[in-house]
């Protein structure tokens, strides 16, 4: 049996086959040197994943200019009526705002390219040119003039109130007084709410969250952009929309910031064509979103026959359909999209674990072995990612690095952050692992002519394994799980899976235990295979006669 | 004991060692013949595992020479050099070591303990290599659990292995740090036997030991340390029966 037969257990570790028979690797710093290589490699690797499924979005992102594409993002996760997937299909995208993209991509000549983003990171996304603009219902509002450059108007409504039936009938902004509202955060709507300190303001992420607790009773009203009081409010039967508009909201399509002066003159120039030709009014008028203010701004005041298609079918969807039955057939519609959700959620987990362990252990060779000045900064690294969240480090990878010239695709950047997080863990892991093998066993080995990094190697270095494998396996398990902090990076994991399944279907339970389902059966395999192979590894010298 | 004539293989001259404040050993001396048996004896905290584990530079001496078989290494208080780790390196080479708690790699069968050395060392993967180690095996009795891993087996039968271990690398000098003290007398002597029968083939021992009746049986030579100095060298019946000393009578009046 040769002794090698070991090196497979071993995972990420240095290689077996250089074994420097000369005197030469007197120090396990080579050794360490030889585990930052490989690191290296990794990174490479990982780079060079642009081509793996969960790297789609990215593939444009590397040459913009090549192409005439333009690129226009939204957060498609909930946003009805804006942009957001068909219930009746939700591999398709539907929305008055999707649809006036198709209509400016003909009148445009030029190819258009949806990009999913989160609606917190639309601006930056926009900033650090994923895309070329957003169409995503972002009022023109001053502040948000001091960041962006918008288009003209294309669409004008105002604020709405949405009570529930049997709830107090709340119809003015000073009857709120005394009473919980919501709304959406950093909106228009928020800042009217908080000119009022009588109301109890409640601001959420999700226009679906928003209406969930007013129904629930946890709040009295919700006060949000006609569209959206219409779609959510009126379309469900315990709620309905009272009172008068409220203010004036307008929606523009963002640009960065002076960036691109040509493309926003083509677009306004499409816009202006659309509203001259009819396409505008035709759009809206389907999604029965054509309002007195529209007739205003535009100065059309044709009286068009079409029936508000749009509106009526997804009306039906959502109210017409209940019964186990349909949601059964909705669950069984679910499960392709959760499995390419559960791929790139095990993806980046996979590719971050490896990241993981091959940076873990070169920081935990360097503090244990390396010179003072690098084991000081491999310390610092290990303090410093544990003692931050996780999702600033996401971000941060993400949206703050191309600031410094650094622009990495969301697979990658995924990746990167979660592996680098796992590595100060791994590090710590590693590094209690190898102190707590014997210096006998050092000892023993130096005295048998071997070198400081072939006794690390091939003496040290497998026990500690044996005996850091339990842990790997629940940070693996973990790592899993807090893989759902890159759905803030526009890649489509599991949890942005669930948000976008339960804020479609407003069900909240079922697509929750799906999801959670996934999950599980994602991570029950690796519990599996460490029990088996801690078993396997540990049995033979553990096992007393 | 009548190689009298053969020639030194190892020679330490005025090895110091001080951990901290404490000098453990305040210039040792000793010359070790080809084929000899040397037992170093002496009360515990004299020095002589120190002594011992600078001889191959586990540990390494503030100042002194070690000397062996053409490699010398001579520390003059200065910093460990890169050509000093190179040297004690070298100097490995013709010496094997045998520790008293055995220090076998637990994960790794006798077998593989034997062969892991000359495999990453000497980057030996031959089948004879594999034959060879199984004849060391049977030499120390072990051939019967070459595949069992190191827990399996007895302290004898542990301490038996690590010497196989030890001369699968083909030292020309073994070196013993209280090889018995953890077994009890009926296993320590079945490591003893090994011991006496690599005698009769003629390889150079240094044994640290507490094991009175070894040291006098066995030994061409014994060597009393006390406070980190050599206080008597002799053959065994000289010194067994007729100490010099004042310090060895003490010693072995306390421990005969």
């Amino acid at each position: 049996m040769p002794v090698c037969e070991h090196d497979g257990a071993r995972g990420v570790s240095l290689d077996p086959h250089r074994a420097c028979p000369a005197a030469v690797c007197a120090t396990p710093w080579k050794a360490a040197l030889r585990a930052v290589a490989l690191g290296l490699v990794l990174m490479v690797w990982l780079v060079t994943a642009g081509v793996l499924p969960g790297g789609r979005a990215m593939a444009a992102e590397d040459k913009p200019a090549a192409s005439q594409t333009v690129r226009w993002a939204a957060d498609s996760s909930a946003d009805v009526p804006y942009t957001f997937h068909d219930p009746a299909d939700p591999e398709r995208l539907t929305g008055f705002e999707y649809d006036l993209m198709q209509e400016m991509q003909r009148h445009m000549g030029v190819p258009f390219q949806f990009v999913q983003n989160d609606w917190d990171g639309l601006i930056p996304g926009l900033q650090r040119g994923l895309y070329e603009m957003v169409i995503c219902g972002i009022e023109m509002t001053a502040e948000h003039a001091d960041s962006i450059d918008f288009s003209d108007p294309y669409y004008v409504t105002s604020e709405r109130l949405t009570v529930r039936r049997k709830g107090p009938q709340l119809t003015t902004l000073a009857s709120l007084s005394g009473h919980a509202v919501g709304t959406l955060k950093d909106t228009q709507a928020a800042q009217i709410l908080g000119r009022n300190p009588n109301v109890e303001l409640r601001t959420y992420e999700e226009e679906s969250d928003a209406f969930m607790d007013l129904v629930n009773g946890r709040t009295d009203a919700v006060l949000l952009d006609g569209p959206i009081a219409k779609y959510y409010g009126d379309t469900n039967p315990a709620l309905h929309v009272v009172g008068e508009p409220i203010g004036r909201v307008e929606y523009g399509i963002a640009f960065p910031k002076g960036k691109n002066e040509a493309l926003r003159a083509r677009v306004n120039a499409a816009l202006a064509a659309m509203r001259a030709d009819g396409t505008l009014h035709r759009v809206l008028a389907r999604w029965d979103l054509w309002t007195p203010e529209m007739v205003h701004l535009t100065g059309d005041e044709s009286v068009l026959d079409i029936p508000p298609t749009a509106f009526n079918a997804y009306v039906a969807e959502i109210q017409g359909k209940s019964g186990w039955r349909v949601r059964l057939e909705r669950y069984v519609g679910f499960i392709p999209q959760l499995i390419r959700a559960a791929w790139l959620t095990l993806l980046v987990s996979l590719s971050a674990m490896v990241l993981a362990v091959a940076l873990g252990l070169v920081l935990a060779l360097v503090r244990l072995y390396g010179p003072a000045p690098l084991a000081w900064t491999a310390t610092c690294y290990v303090e410093i990612v544990r003692g931050t969240p996780l999702l600033i480090q996401v971000l941060l990878i993400f949206y703050g690095l191309p600031q410094c010239g650094i622009s990495l695709t969301p697979f990658v950047a995924g990746v990167i952050s979660l592996g680098m997080n796992y590595a100060a863990y791994e590090a710590e892991n590693y590094r209690a692992g190898l102190q707590s093998v014997a210096f006998g066993q050092t000892e023993a080995a130096l005295a048998l002519n071997m070198t400081h990094a072939q006794a690390l190697r091939y003496v040290v270095m497998p026990q500690a394994f044996r005996l850091v494998m339990p842990v790997m396996t629940n940070d693996f398990i973990s790592l899993l799980k807090d893989s759902s902090l890159v759905s803030v990076i526009t890649l489509t994991e599991l949890t942005q899976t669930y948000i976008r399944l339960s804020s479609t279907y407003f069900d909240y339970f079922g697509t929750g235990l799906m999801v959670g389902l996934a999950y599980l059966l994602l991570g029950l395999p690796f519990v599996r295979l460490a029990r088996l192979a801690e078993r396997r590894l540990a049995s033979p010298h553990t096992r007393r006669r | 004991m009548v190689c009298v004539q053969a020639p030194v293989v190892l020679h330490a001259e005025q090895i110091h060692k001080s951990f901290g404040e404490d000098e453990i050993l305040a210039g040792v001396s000793i010359e070790v013949r080809e084929g000899e048996l040397v037992s170093i004896i002496g009360p515990s905290g004299c020095g002589k595992s120190t002594f011992l584990r600078c001889l191959n530079f586990l540990e390494r001496p503030d100042r002194g020479r070690v000397s062996v078989l053409g490699v010398s290494i001579a520390r003059d208080g200065g910093p460990w050099r890169r050509a000093d780790e190179h040297a004690a390196h070298k100097l490995r080479t013709h010496v094997g070591m045998v520790f008293q708690s055995f220090n076998l790699f637990p994960h790794l069968t006798v077998l593989d303990n034997v062969l892991l050395a000359p495999r990453v060392v000497k980057g030996e993967r031959n089948a004879t290599m594999r034959d060879e180690a199984m004849a060391l095996l049977e030499k120390v009795g072990l051939r019967q659990v070459a595949d069992r891993y190191p827990v399996s087996l007895s302290g004898g039968q542990q301490q038996r292995a690590a010497i196989a271990r030890a001369l699968a690398m083909r030292p020309e000098i073994m070196l013993y740090d209280e090889p018995t003290s953890a077994l009890d007398p009926i296993v320590a002597e079945e490591v003893l036997g090994v011991m006496r029968t690599l005698d009769d083939e003629g390889m150079t021992q240094i044994v640290v030991t507490h094991d009175m009746r070894f040291a006098r049986l066995a030994s061409d030579m014994v060597i009393y340390m006390d406070a980190g100095q050599v206080v008597e060298a002799a053959p065994p019946e000289a010194l067994f029966v007729n100490p010099q000393d004042e310090r060895t009578r003490r010693f072995l009046r306390t421990v005969l």
